[in-house]
């Protein structure tokens, strides 16, 4: 990789103050996506602001029925906190199957999210259900954060602290793998509140996360399976790959949404 | 250049780096410690892992700079002496090992599944190495040495 | 017998080593002074190089120099060799020049073109990306298909039509007359998927040169460093050998991809001289991808002849193979030679004709890979007899009984050439079906129609030739080179021993398998033996390791070598004791004048050769050192039968291996336990083959599959455990009767899988799906079906 300046943040505002003071500087927390990027020489940052030893972004607080999850905490963190497992399981379970164990132990859900990788596992479950990305200076709606590929609403010099999950009725992730990367080639989150509205968010199968708001429909209907018997994606606008054609994505679409309704219980 | 200074299996070292220096190359190029490898670039082949504060880490896909006083723990930090380290015992003993060139990361992720599951099940250790490719054992063997590892250090815990 | 030795599973020798992490692998070597190179690649799949301006580059911090094409050819030497020349019907093959750096026209993605050496790998790299090349790209042809269309871009003027050659093998019109009178005949299509073989260790090097000495020396990353010092000393750098030192140390893994002569083994070493400084390369994964010789890429039309019966009457195998853009060391040889060859299988097909045409594209070298040409034949075999029985109705089990070459008839002379030396194919047919419990099958497919997914079995009977080979007969046929093997048994005063070998082990545990022979037939403890391997300096000469050669012919190298010891060791007892010759016998390390309670130890006549006190000075020459150069009287022919069984998810494609069991005949088993680690990784990469792995180019020569994060390397959980067996039939002509492991795995698996596969398909009326038989293809099948 090209060589640039690193430095550590000792607070949000720190780090903050240091992004804009670089040239082109970029915010590391886990690293799991940067550094294979700058390994590959795909970018050139002029400085990278480490945001690991900084105080308070880390840990999980459940609360009545919102779980808030800091920034820098690390999949592996979330998917084997017993009050995760116990509030939310599907937001566990989706922790567990991001990349594989070394991944876990040091990639975090602000880095995932705020990276936006169209076939990343969180931005599903932010969407499905319903979460609140909170900032250093404000509160994005998961449904507003994820803009478009690898692009997000944060701002320049904007950190992402923490994420706020309000707990479900009932939810579950369902992910097809890409074999040899495997990212989703499509990861379905389904979840329904104790209202009986339903989300369904689609990771993997196009440029960024959506809802596929028919299965919605048929699924505030009638939360079963057999309510999307016929139902895939439109394969216009999906993702074509040596992996994956956009019909076979439109299918899995369906099939993994079937599966996670399933998984509901 | 930045120095950077860390406990790499139970000895302080430091030592002046690149900001871009992996940590694999810290641990390789300037401390000489060649038994952990680089299979790939792409932060998948897991011939690199190591711990960095007790947990497994690819240690490709970090900075030097980054274990700035963290306790690093690679392969050849197992062995007490001449005594193996039970899970080093067992894929000797399971022939979980041919070319050798992914153990030392095969043993270091084994051990952090180890250290949370102490009679991990087949399926649980295929789906744990999934960070960690072989061309050699086919995994079979692999898979036989990490679950009688982890039961052995059990024992040794134990007993 | 003692302990560890013939026929035990004896823990590895090797193994401490690598799991205290002190292996010395190529790149974990450092040189005094040594400085390091980065290769400036070819982004384009065919383009002429209009300039190369190093001078941005050079100015760069850290740089020492950079080479280009342009200095390789100034200084008049040669281009990488091919090892291996194939006559075809209309005259030998087209070998086109294969420059180590390239000066005027790049023919592939990854062609090397210039080389950077810096004090540091990461200044090396930075100046490299300062290296500015003028490419005035070309039209390119990555497939086969392309390659041998009307008008496609020519990858090299002197093979008009990119064909390299045209050979074949059996008379076509005796094969058409038998299939004009045929009851049944049976017709299939299939693409041998082109693989990268990804050792987990990429390649590396290192080269130094000393002035004062005026020698050279090379560690490389080889399966064969007698093979590297004679390539790049004789014809590529003219350099003589007793000043060329090749050092193959601890290798991560080969499966054939480090048996050739690679262009920056001979960049560096030329370039050692030029800066007097050593010179490290190390290779990158996504460089690997582009510059290590891939393997298979073959595309067939094949046709079975059956009578009524279902005995076969005739085989005709058309087949396209791709080259590359380049012959690599051992290419031309592998469609032919070690394919067609073995389209006889385990069955006695009395008419077979095979042609093959070599193309020539713009991709990586293709060469031997793990089971080079063996997979492809079994494939075609297997494939084509499975489908065969389906369309008869007949069981595919039975039809193969009907048809195996009887274990009464060895030795078997086939119609493809090969003389058959031992085997029971009904015995690891039955040991096979019996350990995947195949009469069980119909009822654990209901189970799983019950839960919605598609099961089906299938079978592999394969065979390979390996023991490679009778020097004579590989000369015949093309080879430039002796397929010998050479030991040399080293008995120390003390009565320890080092045994150097011309074999290299990078995963087979020749210190182990080899120290058991020798402490067997020796009498020695195991851990007073040592196994050196790998060092054209210590080791007098040797061909390496591939085609499960090393036991076979290294094994029987040093057998012979012991011969001699003993032979000269009893002459020594004989004197000790005061008895004739005649009268010795030797065992256990004991010798023992018969009908006496006369004895000395093998320790005490090792001291005494060394000691020769009391010795027969003028018949025998102190010393106990001998060495044996073998050259094999035939191939062997392990043999076996693998069997499959998978479940297909239809909503979304994907395979499951749900079983899979293997009998093999590898003649004797000297340690157990490796025997079945070899089988296991086989069988893992022959998955691999079947399921996942799968090199794409797009037409425009670009590499869509470089990086695992697109190439499918098998991982844990994509494969179940295995119930391996083995059965005996020795090999009748090596001293030690043993055939070779190593790969059958690969050359049986893909063939097993896809049968399997196909099974599972066939009742929703899919017949034909291509390797690897990824979700997609199978989804696509079904909905096509």
């Amino acid at each position: 990789m090209h060589n640039f300046t690193y430095h550590a943040a000792n607070s949000v505002a720190d780090a903050a103050a240091k992004v804009a003071d670089g040239e082109d500087a970029v915010l590391m927390a886990g690293g799991m996506t940067l550094l294979p990027t700058l390994k590959q020489r795909l970018a050139q940052p002029s400085d990278i602001i480490d945001l690991a030893g900084v105080a308070g972004l880390s840990g999980i607080r459940v609360e009545g029925g919102t779980v808030t999850v800091g920034a820098m905490t690390t999949h592996d963190t979330v998917a084997n906190s017993s009050e995760v497992a116990a509030a939310i399981p599907a937001l566990a379970a989706v922790a567990g199957h991001i990349g594989d164990p070394q991944v876990r132990n040091r990639g975090t859900i602000g880095g995932s999210i705020a990276n936006n990788d169209p076939a990343a596992d969180y931005p599903a479950a932010l969407v499905g259900l319903g979460a609140t990305v909170c900032t250093n200076r404000r509160e994005i709606a998961a449904g507003d954060f994820f803009t478009s590929m690898f692009e997000t609403a944060l701002d320049e010099g904007e950190i992402v602290t923490s994420v706020r999950f309000p707990a479900p009725e009932t939810a579950a992730y369902m992910k097809f793998p890409n074999p040899a990367s495997r990212y989703a080639i499509v990861g379905v989150f389904v979840a329904r509140t104790t209202g009986g509205s339903v989300r369904v968010a689609v990771t993997g199968a196009a440029g960024c996360v959506y809802r596929e708001t028919a299965m919605e429909t048929a699924l505030e209907g009638d939360f079963s399976p057999a309510a999307l018997d016929g139902m895939t994606a439109s394969a216009d606008d999906l993702n074509e790959d040596i992996h994956a054609s956009a019909e076979y994505r439109a299918h899995l679409v369906g099939v993994m949404a079937r599966r996670a309704v399933a998984a509901c219980g | 250049m930045p120095t950077v200074s860390m406990n790499v299996n139970g000895e302080a070292v430091s030592g002046e780096v690149e900001a871009r220096t992996l940590l694999v190359q810290f641990l390789r190029e300037q401390l000489r410690l060649t038994g952990t490898h680089v299979g790939c670039d792409t932060s998948q082949c897991g011939a690199c892992v190591v711990h960095v504060n007790g947990v497994s880490a690819k240690s490709c896909t970090m900075l030097a700079v980054q274990c700035a006083d963290a306790e690093v723990t690679t392969i050849e930090g197992l062995a007490d002496g001449d005594d193996l380290h039970p899970m080093q015992e067992a894929f000797r003993d399971n022939h979980g090992l041919q070319c050798g060139f992914c153990t030392p990361g095969m043993i270091m992720s084994a051990l952090d599944l180890a250290r949370r599951n102490s009679t991990p099940s087949e399926q649980e250790v295929r789906d744990w190495l999934e960070g960690n490719i072989c061309r050699c054992t086919g995994y079979h063997n692999i898979v036989k040495s990490i679950m009688a590892g982890a039961r052995a250090m059990a024992a040794v815990r134990g007993g | 017998m003692p302990k560890d030795g013939i026929g035990a599973s004896v823990k590895r020798k090797e193994d401490y080593r690598f799991i205290t992490g002190q292996g010395a692998y190529t790149d974990d070597i450092d040189r005094p002074g040594q400085s390091y190179a980065v290769f400036v690649r070819s982004p384009h799949a065919h383009a002429r190089i209009a300039s190369v301006n190093t001078a941005a580059a050079t100015a760069m911090p850290g740089v020492v120099k950079i080479l280009t094409g342009a200095d390789y050819a100034a200084d008049g030497l040669g281009g990488l060799p091919c090892g291996w020349q194939v006559t075809g019907k209309d005259g030998p093959m087209v070998e086109p020049a294969h420059p180590p750096l390239v000066a005027d026209c790049v023919r592939h993605v990854g062609d090397q073109v210039a080389v950077v050496i810096a004090n540091s790998a990461a200044e090396a790299r930075d100046a490299a990306e300062a290296v500015v090349v003028d490419y005035q790209p070309l039209p390119a042809t990555a497939s086969i298909e392309t390659a041998m269309a009307a008008g496609a871009p020519q990858v090299h003027d002197e093979a008009p039509g990119n064909l390299c050659y045209d050979w074949e093998i059996g008379d076509k019109a005796d094969v058409d007359a038998v299939f004009a009178g045929a009851h049944h005949v049976t017709r299939i299509e299939l693409v041998n998927n082109r693989l990268v073989p990804n050792a987990i260790e990429p390649r590396a090097a290192i080269a130094e040169y000393d002035r004062a000495t005026r020698e050279y020396t090379l560690y490389t990353t080889s399966q064969n460093p007698h093979v590297i010092r004679l390539l790049m000393g004789a014809f590529v750098l003219q350099l003589p050998e007793h000043r060329l030192r090749v050092v193959a140390p601890d290798v991560g893994g080969g499966f054939g991809s480090k048996i050739f002569h690679y262009a920056e083994e001979a960049v560096l070493t030329w370039a050692a001289a030029k800066v007097a400084r050593p010179i490290k390369w190390t290779a990158e994964r996504s460089e690997s991808f582009v510059t290590d010789a891939h393997g298979r890429d073959h595309v067939t039309i094949a046709e079975l002849a059956l009578d009524v019966d279902g005995k076969f009457l005739g085989l005709k195998v058309d087949t396209k193979a791709n080259m590359g853009a380049y012959l690599s060391t051992f290419a031309p040889c592998v469609p032919t030679y070690l394919y067609a060859t073995l389209l006889a299988g385990q069955y006695t097909t009395p008419k077979i004709w095979c042609g093959v045409q070599a193309v020539f594209t713009h991709t990586v070298p293709v060469d031997a890979y793990r089971g080079a040409g063996r997979p492809e034949a079994t494939f075609v075999i297997e494939r084509i007899v499975e489908t065969a029985a389906r369309e008869m109705g007949l069981d595919p089990a039975e039809l193969r009984r009907r048809n195996f070459v009887p274990s009464d008839a060895f030795p078997y002379q086939t119609p493809v050439a090969l003389v058959y030396d031992s085997g029971d194919y009904e015995g690891t047919l039955a040991a096979a079906l019996a350990a995947a419990d195949y009469d069980g099958f119909a009822a654990r497919q209901a189970e799983a129609e019950a839960r919605g997914k598609l099961r089906g079995i299938g079978l592999s009977a394969y065979i390979e030739a390996c023991g490679i080979a009778p020097s004579a007969v590989a000369g015949s046929l093309g080879a430039r080179a002796g397929l010998y093997e050479c030991g040399e048994v080293r008995v120390h005063p003390t009565g320890s021993v080092t045994f150097f070998t011309g074999a290299h082990s990078h995963g087979q545990g020749h210190e182990t398998t080899f120290a058991q022979i020798i402490a067997e037939r020796l009498g020695v403890d195991i851990d007073a033996v040592e196994v050196v391997h790998g060092d054209t300096a210590k080791i007098p000469f040797g061909m390496g390791t591939y085609g499960s050669r090393s036991l076979a012919v290294g094994g029987s190298a040093l057998s012979r070598a012991l011969d001699k010891i003993e032979t000269k060791a009893k002459r020594i007892a004989a004197h000790l004791m005061e008895a004739s010759e005649t009268d010795i016998e030797f065992s256990d390390g004991q010798f023992t004048v018969a009908g006496t309670d006369k004895s000395v130890g093998f320790g005490d006549v090792a001291l005494t050769a060394y000691v020769p006190h009391n010795y027969p000075i003028e018949e025998l020459e102190p010393g106990l050192d001998e060495t044996a150069f073998y050259d094999p009287a035939n191939f062997t022919f392990p043999a076996g039968c693998h069997v499959c069984e998978v479940e297909v998810d239809p909503e979304t494609g994907r395979v499951e291996i749900v079983n899979f069991a293997a009998s093999d005949d590898f003649g004797n088993v000297i340690n157990p336990m490796i025997v079945e680690g070899q089988v296991h990784g086989g069988i893992v990469q022959g998955v691999g083959q079947a399921l996942l792995e799968g090199c794409v180019y797009g037409e425009d020569g670009q590499l869509a599959t470089g990086s695992y994060m697109d190439y499918t390397m098998p991982r844990a959980d994509d494969v179940p455990s295995f119930a391996v067996s083995t059965r005996t039939t020795p090999c009748p002509h090596n001293p030690l009767g043993v055939k070779g492991c190593g790969e059958a795995g690969a050359i049986a698996a893909p063939a097993a899988v896809m049968n399997a596969v196909h099974h599972a398909l066939g009742s929703r009326g899919v017949s034909r799906i291509d390797m690897p038989a990824t979700p997609v293809r199978v989804w696509r099948a079904l909905n096509a079906a």
